[in-house]
């Protein structure tokens, strides 16, 4: 079947079959694979990809089920050769150790400050809970979140 | 991992997802928010031949003041109960549960009625409509019929709809203000409740178990208890009477039993009883 799709503001439109994943269609047909695979079970976020601007897991949504949307994957954030302000936290404050779940971090961190521009602490581990980073490096991504949300 | 093969339909209206489901009987399964079907299908444990798609409805996506009630459409997204003013302010309770279901990504793909249709006693919502004898809605090809939510429940992952049905809105009684608590007890925040004990506290108290058996259940006896001028302490010991409690690798069922002791204690004080 086709989907039709924006990503990162450029057309993609791909014949493939119905079960197929978001994050596969994603990585595999439009050759964008910042957006990583972890546990494939819908735990760990790190497939994590905004679908007309909020954040899913993309490794449980059909691309069939997001034809007509509008995503944004890790690679579609910076604007004009500037890191949006979510990824500088995360650079200034090291929100990262190995990498493998920053995307999809950085795109959940996005999301929930559209949702909740103020947060607390509290709010930013709560609102991070469907992101998980084995490396536990959860001070640093919480650290760099409240200074993406003091910096809007 | 990934679905077995399955052919795709996309439902524009609730007469096409039935048209859909006529065709293909029980071959057909219908997708949500598909935050329960869509892991059942990747892991081979459902394999649909016919997937109708029923996510876009938007006319089954609405909470409405219904004047004696409210009326939700069963596509209805977990965050859009989240962050209803009207929830708020007459079913704080729903609101409140919705806020716990899953995750942020979760509840941006998840459905109040794909919850409820699924059937899985560890789910969250399922337990809020029992307490709450919230009233389900279904057209089939017969036309619409409604269901209590004490009878729709039948087993683990089974519901009285029938194959050739669509669960359209579910309809909530308007508390007002209540005291209510959920306890959700689990090992990940994102988890589903290992056990969960909900109370509400308006007149009566009403008191729901999550993950305690085959469906989502009251606790009767706790009911009854109170009812009889228990104290929530003493009430609460009763908790796991007549319960049939899941063993996996998270619990047991006499932990289970334990914690369904604790949380309902737990729920009744927070919810002022």
């Amino acid at each position: 079947m086709d989907v039709s799709v924006t990503v990162n503001g450029q057309p993609q439109r791909h014949d493939v079959e119905p079960r197929t994943l978001l994050v596969q269609f994603l990585r595999e047909s439009c050759d964008l694979t910042g957006t990583k695979v972890g546990c494939d079970t819908s735990s760990c976020g790190a497939c994590t990809v905004l679908v007309d601007g909020e954040s899913v897991k993309s490794c449980t949504m059909l691309a069939a089920q997001a034809d007509g949307s509008s995503i944004t994957t890790i690679e579609g954030l910076a604007q004009g050769g500037l890191q949006h302000p979510v990824q500088q936290a995360f650079a200034e404050h090291h929100g990262l150790q190995c990498g493998y779940c920053t995307s999809g971090m950085v795109l959940a961190a996005v999301s929930f400050l559209d949702e909740n521009p103020n947060p607390t602490e509290a709010d930013v581990r709560l609102g991070l809970e469907g992101n998980l980073c084995r490396c536990t490096g959860y001070h640093n991504i919480v650290q760099a979140v409240l200074a993406a949300a003091r910096s809007r | 991992m990934i679905p077995a093969p399955f052919e795709y339909v996309r439902a524009a209206s609730a007469d096409e997802a039935l048209a859909a489901l006529a065709e293909h009987g029980d071959d057909a399964k219908l997708l949500a928010g598909g935050m329960s079907l869509l892991p059942l299908m990747k892991l081979r444990l459902s394999t649909p031949t016919v997937l109708v798609d029923v996510g876009r409805i938007s006319d089954l996506a609405h909470i409405t003041d219904a004047g004696d009630h409210l009326a939700i459409g069963a596509l209805t997204r977990h965050r859009e109960l989240e962050t209803s003013d009207l929830l708020a302010k007459e079913c704080n309770v729903l609101r409140s549960v919705a806020a716990e279901v899953g995750d942020n990504q979760v509840r941006h793909r998840g459905t109040i009625g794909g919850s409820t249709a699924h059937g899985d006693p560890a789910s969250d919502l399922p337990a809020v409509l029992l307490a709450l004898d919230a009233t389900l809605v279904a057209r089939g090809p017969n036309g619409e019929r409604t269901i209590a939510a004490s009878e729709f429940f039948q087993g683990f992952l089974e519901t009285v709809l029938a194959p050739d049905e669509l669960l359209t809105e579910i309809r909530v009684p308007k508390t007002g203000p209540t005291g209510f608590s959920y306890q959700k007890f689990n090992r990940r925040a994102q988890d589903w409740a290992i056990v969960g004990a909900l109370a509400i506290r308006n007149g009566t108290t009403r008191v729901a178990l999550v993950n305690m058996g085959a469906t989502p259940v009251r606790a009767q006896a706790v009911e009854a208890a109170l009812a009889g001028g228990a104290t929530a302490h003493d009430a609460a010991a009763h908790a796991a009477e007549g319960t049939e409690p899941p063993s996996d690798l998270n619990a047991g069922p006499e932990y289970r039993e334990h914690l369904a002791r604790v949380l309902v204690r737990r729920a009744l004080e927070a919810a002022g009883v």
